[in-house]
């Protein structure tokens, strides 16, 4: 499923219209430590987080992640949407909970691991 | 052994805005030189874990990226405080991670391990009131 299909399917707003939306999703985690993250990260994730500062571009860029979810509309700092357009990573802000965008993700099909 | 490449990256302390950079830049530069999946995977992450690591524990350092026609090799050296505990530094979960750095999300406790379980050979070297060094290496596949 491409980060555009998948978007409306979570109701999100796209943060860097400047970044592709074809790019696949074909894995999804929900986690707040980034340290955790890193250790669990995985190329093509949606990785749903309610951090927002500079770090978070960096562990989905070196991840090699599809796209970041920052859920119940929560959004992102210029500083850090302006280096998720120069590293091509898609940010979406959904209204929904991360509960909420995890089980659609997992009624899509979505599964944890590539 | 020939060393291909080589290049120096200094790591300020709790300098959390350009937190990433360097391992940012080892994982283009590895790509230019043709490196690629999972070891450029793994070597990225565990730069980034270096990395912070410098930032959030040390009271600065470096990081030195060589690249050998048969391996990638990063070592990062601080100059201080030193680890009081290794074996406790090493087991997932236990951090000494500042409030600042725990705010960000950082403090997980997975730093170490997680660099042990991405690089083919891991050492670490600590002294109280001197430092920490850390050596890596990543096989490269020939």
């Amino acid at each position: 499923m491409t980060i555009l299909d998948f978007a409306g399917k979570i109701e999100a707003r796209n943060l860097t219209p400047e970044v592709s939306l074809d790019k696949a999703v074909t894995c999804g985690y929900c986690c707040d430590l980034l340290s955790w993250v890193m250790a669990h990260g995985d190329e093509g994730m949606a990785w749903v987080t309610v951090q927002t500062h500079m770090n978070v571009i960096a562990v989905a860029v070196l991840a090699e992640m599809a796209c970041v979810i920052l859920p119940e509309g929560i959004v992102m700092e210029g500083d850090s949407l302006n280096k998720a357009v120069e590293e091509g990573m898609c940010v979406l802000s959904s209204p929904l909970t991360a509960y909420e965008i995890c089980g659609r993700m997992a009624g899509m099909g979505i599964p944890a691991h590539n | 052994m020939e060393e291909l490449f080589r290049t120096v990256y200094p790591v300020e302390a709790a300098d959390y805005t350009s937190a990433g950079q360097a391992s940012a830049d080892i994982k283009r530069k590895l790509k230019q030189l043709g490196v690629g999946g999972d070891v450029l995977r793994r070597v990225a992450v565990a730069s980034y874990e270096v990395e912070l690591n410098l930032v959030i524990h040390s009271m600065g350092g470096e990081l030195v990226l060589t690249v050998y026609p048969e391996a990638v090799q990063l070592v990062s050296s601080d100059r201080g405080p030193g680890i009081p505990d290794l074996e406790m530094a090493m087991r997932e979960g236990y951090s000494t991670a500042n409030e600042e750095a725990r705010s960000l999300g950082f403090g997980a406790g997975m730093g170490l391990p997680n660099m042990k379980r991405n690089a083919d050979d891991f050492s670490i070297e600590s002294e109280l009131g001197k430092g920490t060094t850390i050596t890596m290496r990543f096989n490269l596949p020939l």
